[in-house]
């Protein structure tokens, strides 16, 4: 199971990427390990707009379904339709090709209140 | 929670382990879909080591089960097996089973894990004299070898002529050294065989199979295959799509209820259901829309509720969402457009005629 360096985490097990004119957001590795193959997704609307740990999406795997929940404020600037005919990405290459959303943030700040890649790892250790 | 012989094994495999009926049991090893696969395309070995054996005998065994269940034991003789359900005096399913023909006296009663204890009661009640029941679920393991490979893959282990044994046949033999029951059975679909033997063996068992399978692509599979292999199928599963509020007509399992066999338990209320037809029915369906439905979710016709979804998931092997669901008679009619209620949003469906594969 990978944590990857450089990202943003957050205890619902979305990880959040800076670029320069955006955040970019998906699920962990850990998060699609404990789902299985996942074979729907479901998206929020480009423009809509959420509030830090709204649910924005959902995941199914064969065998489960799993709300996403933003970790940051902000407006949706994109969504990963390639997720819709081929949603085992978030399985194969969950931190790359896998991503969700792609997010305006409305106060940057939010994101010192995220855990690092060091400080997600210990917390899955613990679940 | 209670551990099969083989749960050691399961975790070295790194599966992903699950509280099924009180047991601790595998759900997956490398996931769901591929093993589903494997299962079509290959083979997989699953350890049902949860399910429960009871054995019946006597000189009255055969007259007690022809009360008992709601099949017709005539059918039986030794080296036979059946599938029937067992049904209250109301004809609600109190479980649904093999019954193995093992001597004209003695009958073994492969059983839902979690129904074990139920039925066993259940069976001790209404046994005639001379008979008795055995919970013998401790003494036997139980593994599953499913899939178009398996006979290939079981013929290096056994003497036994596999060509010879037809489906719901079994044949008490040695395999890998071992004696145990060979049945010609299984919960896939697929040509299959599911083997019963001491608990002690399992592990040999397991280990000879695995090795006799590597070039043919066995793989060790979860209950989260089963499940999606079983439900393609459209056979229903205890606990999900069948229970004691259910009856087998309402099930689709009419052919399982042999009203001219005789007195049995359930009976005159089954005559009765035949007769009045069964105002629900459990019908297949598929996903037209986008989602995917599960148990519990409502279904509905022009904004009216008609029913609800017993099973649902993802049929890998036609790539689109699938279940089973108990439907208002007006509606079971293959063709029928129905939706489902998914979390808020309504999704559109489509009942079929079973199986989906």
């Amino acid at each position: 199971m990978s944590v990857k360096d450089g990202l943003y985490y957050s205890e619902d097990h979305e990880w959040v990427r800076e670029e320069e004119d955006c955040l970019v957001i998906g699920v962990t590795d850990f998060a699609q390990e404990e789902l299985g193959d996942i074979v729907f997704v479901e998206l929020p609307e480009v423009e809509e707009e959420f509030e830090k740990n709204d649910g924005f999406g959902v995941l199914e795997s064969v065998k489960a379904v799993s709300d996403t929940f933003i970790p940051v404020s902000g407006k949706i600037l994109e969504v990963n339709e390639n997720l819709i005919d081929n949603p085992e990405l978030i399985n194969d290459d969950p931190y790359g090709e896998g991503w969700l959303i792609k997010v305006d943030p409305a106060d940057d700040s939010e994101l010192d209140e995220l855990l690092s890649a060091e400080e997600y790892a210990e917390f899955i250790e613990e679940e | 929670m209670k551990k099969t012989p083989l749960n050691q094994i399961h975790k070295d495999l790194g599966a992903k382990m699950t509280d099924f009926g009180g047991w601790e049991m595998p759900v997956e090893y490398t996931g769901i879909i591929e093993e589903h696969q494997a299962v079509r395309n290959q083979c997989g070995l699953f350890d049902v080591s949860h399910m429960g054996e009871i054995l019946v005998s006597g000189e009255n065994a055969a007259k007690s089960l022809q009360k008992i269940i709601t099949n017709d034991l005539q059918k039986l003789e030794p080296g036979k097996i059946i599938y029937t359900p067992i049904c209250k005096p109301d004809g609600g399913i109190i479980d649904d089973l093999l019954v193995y023909c093992l001597q004209e006296d003695q009958y073994l009663m492969v059983v839902n894990a979690s129904n074990i204890e139920k039925d066993f009661k259940w069976i001790n009640e209404h046994l005639l004299s001379k008979t008795k029941a055995e919970n013998l679920s401790d003494k036997y393991a139980m593994l599953a070898l499913q899939g178009p490979e398996s006979k290939k893959i079981l013929t290096q282990l056994t003497d036994i002529d596999l060509n010879s044994l037809d489906y719901y046949r079994f044949r008490q033999a040695k395999a890998a050294g071992i004696g145990m029951i060979i049945s010609r059975t299984g919960y896939t679909g697929e040509l299959g065989f599911e083997l019963y033997f001491e608990p002690e063996a399992a592990k040999k068992i397991w280990d000879r199979l695995m090795e006799a399978g590597s070039d043919s692509g066995l793989k060790a599979c979860g209950l989260g295959a089963r499940d999606t292999l079983r439900l393609e199928k459209a056979y229903p599963l205890y606990g999900n799509d069948i229970d004691e509020t259910t009856n087998p007509y309402q099930a689709g399992l009419s052919w399982t209820a042999a009203l001219d066999k005789g007195d049995f338990i359930g009976r005159e209320k089954l005559i009765e259901i035949e007769k009045n037809c069964c105002q629900r029915k459990l019908c297949p369906f598929k996903i037209t829309g986008r989602g995917m439905a599960r148990h519990g979710y409502e279904v509905y016709a022009e904004s009216e509720k008609i029913g609800e979804v017993t099973s649902g998931s993802y049929s890998p092997t036609l790539a689109e969402s699938i279940g089973l669901a108990y439907l208002k008679d007006e509606y079971t009619e293959p063709g029928t457009e129905i939706e489902i209620k998914v979390r808020k949003r309504m999704v559109k469906a489509e009942v079929l005629k079973g199986p989906f594969v």
